[in-house]
């Protein structure tokens, strides 16, 4: 009998949060990602949530008292193939509602963030992307004009992004192009926040630094080829053709058929494509020696210091062979969660709000990209990027880019 | 800089193009697209002709096809196949899709539709729209087999890159502005002797009396002693069967293939059979080529963003002015 109020007690405790507050019987911490698992960018994602669950294990999963509890969760759909704002709320909305979450590793896309951001601004949940470049989620003055403060209804920011945005990735593409010789641009993007917002980057440096803009046209990403837009593009005979967008949105089949038009020779493309997906749905035919890649980063065999480390634990844990490399995202995905991990012991109060402030003060941070801090919008000091091209079906690095 | 010197080396003079030329362009890229628009439109127009469904399952029935043709392709090794084998590897392609899709249709119909006859068109309807999830679903499984052209099988939804069996050599010669290549050769060569065969079997054989009395009015056609279902069941089977032509020379020509394409290709069909009047054969061939036409003028002349808009825009004007559309008989009313 005893035992049975005994539980009922529990159970009251457990059903009313407010009272249960500092009372748990076992302390713990919980960490959501949200990132693509259904599509083409699972390939990415699966290195992503390994580089996080690398970064959990190193500390045995425990920090003090408290246990981190990892969940990751999917922000795809199989209907779209690719991330699904119906399905970011919801990973948001469950976020917010349970009190054991202190932070959410996500997005993927700049667009599912646009979606996530309010939500857990209001519950004031810290959240950290590994990928998410769009420049106006954090950066006043980048994006439109009321950008980044719908995001952040509360005024507070509790947003933060330890790869560079997409302001920095467009100019060093252009300043890429202009190295490259090429004269004559045309430009396209997939009318998503991500490829738009970096196409436009790309075309405003590209004229200032005197480089002929020949077009710009929004595609349909679910068209079945652009066999005709290839022989607008050829007839208008651009040096390059610069698409911003990602793999899910046609980027192989727009190198396959300007290739099958013969209309350029050089097609270059943001990090949203630095995937062995964009080589297979591509064809390796179809982009060796002519496909251009910036990545707001360093693949992973060029990291040095405590990225050098990452890499040979990562290729140790999850068996990889001597020749095969995570994908690039996977030392975000590492570093999103370690700088959080790092953050939690110097947090005053272990919830959201303490963990919150302990991670927006991070200066100096001796990571795996290097050493570097938060800005003021909560921006990475990280500039580091680089140049990309395919040989023989596979990514090969060609130069750090910077600004 | 070792790049740049690769890209140079790679890239042919681009041969000038003016006005003339880039116009013949986009209207043989128009007449090629069309042309796999009309042949998967009319699998669409003679289910509607018939029993009066909107098979929305036709088009993800497509994308089976295409999977069809490229785990075929993996598991023959048929990249390697030269020369003669190249045509022989495209003919079994072509042959075991339509048997494929024609089988399969003919099932849907015979387990998903056959016990709604004589029930509300909109249990039908429903139906129809739970095939294609099923369909859909299928081919995302199907992208996820382990096989070397399914990408080692890890990325399940990711588009899929179709090997190029047919050559992409210019027939006018490297020099010249146009391009006609035995791809888009290929549309034509296969889809026209299709259609005409289409024609000739409904306008001429035993089989298409039947399908066209079944369509005017089927009971009647029972009482005169056509077995109704059976008719109904060689109509899916025909249109599958078509449908499993279109797959194949879809993914050969774009060379991409995905577990969505059948919404995309199924919605664009859809409509070119709505245009060219449904129910008509000969409406969903030019239905076709007219949307492939727009298309590919759209795409080169407005801008990319604008083309759905202009495609229905051409749609609903068609429709307002013709209702029953550009070759439709006038129609009894229909839901």
């Amino acid at each position: 009998m005893l035992k049975n109020i005994a539980a009922v007690c529990l159970l009251a405790f457990a059903v009313t949060p407010a009272l249960a507050q500092g009372e748990k019987p076992e302390k713990v911490l919980k960490i959501i990602s949200s990132l693509p698992r259904t599509g083409s960018a699972n390939a990415q994602t699966t290195t992503m949530v390994n580089g996080i669950q690398l970064a959990i294990d190193e500390v045995n999963g425990k920090i003090g008292d408290y246990t981190i509890v990892y969940e990751d969760m999917d922000d795809a759909s199989p209907q779209r193939g690719n991330w699904d704002p119906a399905v970011e709320a919801q990973n948001a909305n469950k976020a917010a509602r349970d009190e054991s979450v202190i932070a959410y590793i996500g997005t993927f896309n700049s667009g599912a963030s646009k979606i996530s951001m309010p939500v857990l601004n209001k519950a004031g949940l810290l959240m950290i992307s590994p990928a998410a470049t769009y420049p106006g989620l954090t950066k006043p003055g980048k994006g439109e004009a009321n950008e980044p403060k719908i995001y952040r209804p509360t005024g507070k920011i509790n947003f933060f992004r330890v790869v560079p945005a997409d302001d920095l990735q467009g100019f060093v593409a252009a300043e890429w192009a202009k190295d490259m010789g090429v004269k004559k641009v045309y430009i396209l993007d997939d009318r998503e926040l991500y490829g738009k917002g970096i196409a436009n980057v790309f075309e405003n440096h590209a004229k200032e630094i005197g480089i002929e803009v020949l077009g710009r046209e929004g595609i349909d990403p679910k068209a079945s080829n652009f066999k005709s837009l290839a022989t607008k593009i050829k007839a208008a005979a651009p040096d390059m053709v610069y698409f911003g967008g990602t793999t899910q949105n046609s980027a192989g089949q727009i190198a396959k058929d300007l290739h099958t038009a013969n209309a350029t020779p050089k097609f270059m493309v943001p990090d949203g494509c630095f995937e062995k997906a964009f080589i297979e749905a591509a064809g390796a035919e179809n982009v060796n020696g002519s496909a251009y890649i910036t990545f707001g980063g360093l693949p992973a065999d060029k990291l040095t210091g405590r990225g050098a480390e990452f890499r040979a634990a990562y290729k140790k844990k999850y068996n990889l062979k001597e020749n095969e490399e995570p994908e690039g995202y996977a030392v975000y995905g590492y570093e999103a969660c370690k700088v959080l991990l790092d953050a939690i012991p110097k947090a005053k109060t272990k919830d959201r709000a303490g963990i919150l402030q302990a991670v927006s003060e991070t200066k100096n941070y001796n990571g795996a990209l290097g050493i570097w801090s938060f800005d003021e919008n909560g921006d990475t000091t990280n500039t580091t990027m680089s140049g990309n091209t395919v040989e023989n079906g596979e990514f090969k690095f060609v130069k750090v880019l910077g600004k | 800089m070792i790049v740049s010197q690769a890209a140079v080396s790679e890239s042919v003079a681009p041969v000038a193009m003016g006005w003339g030329d880039v116009l013949s362009q986009q209207l043989i890229t128009g007449v090629s697209n069309g042309m796999i628009i009309a042949l998967i439109a009319i699998g669409y127009t003679m289910v509607y002709g018939i029993i009066e469904l909107i098979n929305f399952a036709h088009g993800d029935l497509c994308t089976l096809g295409s999977f069809l043709a490229l785990t075929l392709v993996g598991a023959l090794g048929m990249e390697a196949w030269a020369g003669l084998g190249g045509t022989a590897a495209v003919i079994t392609l072509l042959i075991s899709a339509a048997v494929f899709c024609g089988a399969l249709n003919w099932t849907i119909d015979r387990v998903a539709y056959r016990p709604l006859r004589g029930k509300p068109k909109l249990a039908l309807l429903v139906s129809a729209i739970g095939c294609s999830f099923i369909l859909v679903n299928i081919a995302l499984f199907w992208g996820g087999l382990p096989m070397e052209v399914f990408g080692g099988g890890n990325q399940a939804a990711a588009p899929k890159d179709f090997p190029s069996l047919i050559s992409n050599e210019n027939l006018l010669g490297a020099k010249s502005a146009i391009t006609v290549t035995w791809r888009d050769l290929f549309v034509v060569i296969v889809t026209v002797p299709l259609m005409i065969g289409l024609t000739w079997l409904v306008k001429s054989t035993r089989l298409g009396k039947a399908m066209r009395a079944v369509a005017q009015n089927p009971t009647a056609a029972a009482l005169m002693g056509i077995d109704v279902n059976r008719v109904i069941g060689s109509t899916f089977l025909i249109g599958g069967a078509l449908g499993g032509f279109a797959s194949v020379i879809y993914a050969l020509y774009n060379n991409t293939i995905s577990f969505q394409m059948g919404y995309r290709t199924g919605m664009d069909a859809f409509t070119a059979a709505v245009l060219g009047g449904i129910g008509s054969l000969p409406g969903a061939v030019v239905g076709g080529i007219v949307i492939g036409l727009v298309r590919a003028l759209s795409d080169g002349y407005i801008e990319a963003r604008w083309t759905n808009s202009v495609v229905f825009g051409i749609l609903i004007l068609t429709l307002v002015f013709r209702p029953s559309g550009i070759l439709g008989a006038k129609l009894r009313e229909k839901v």
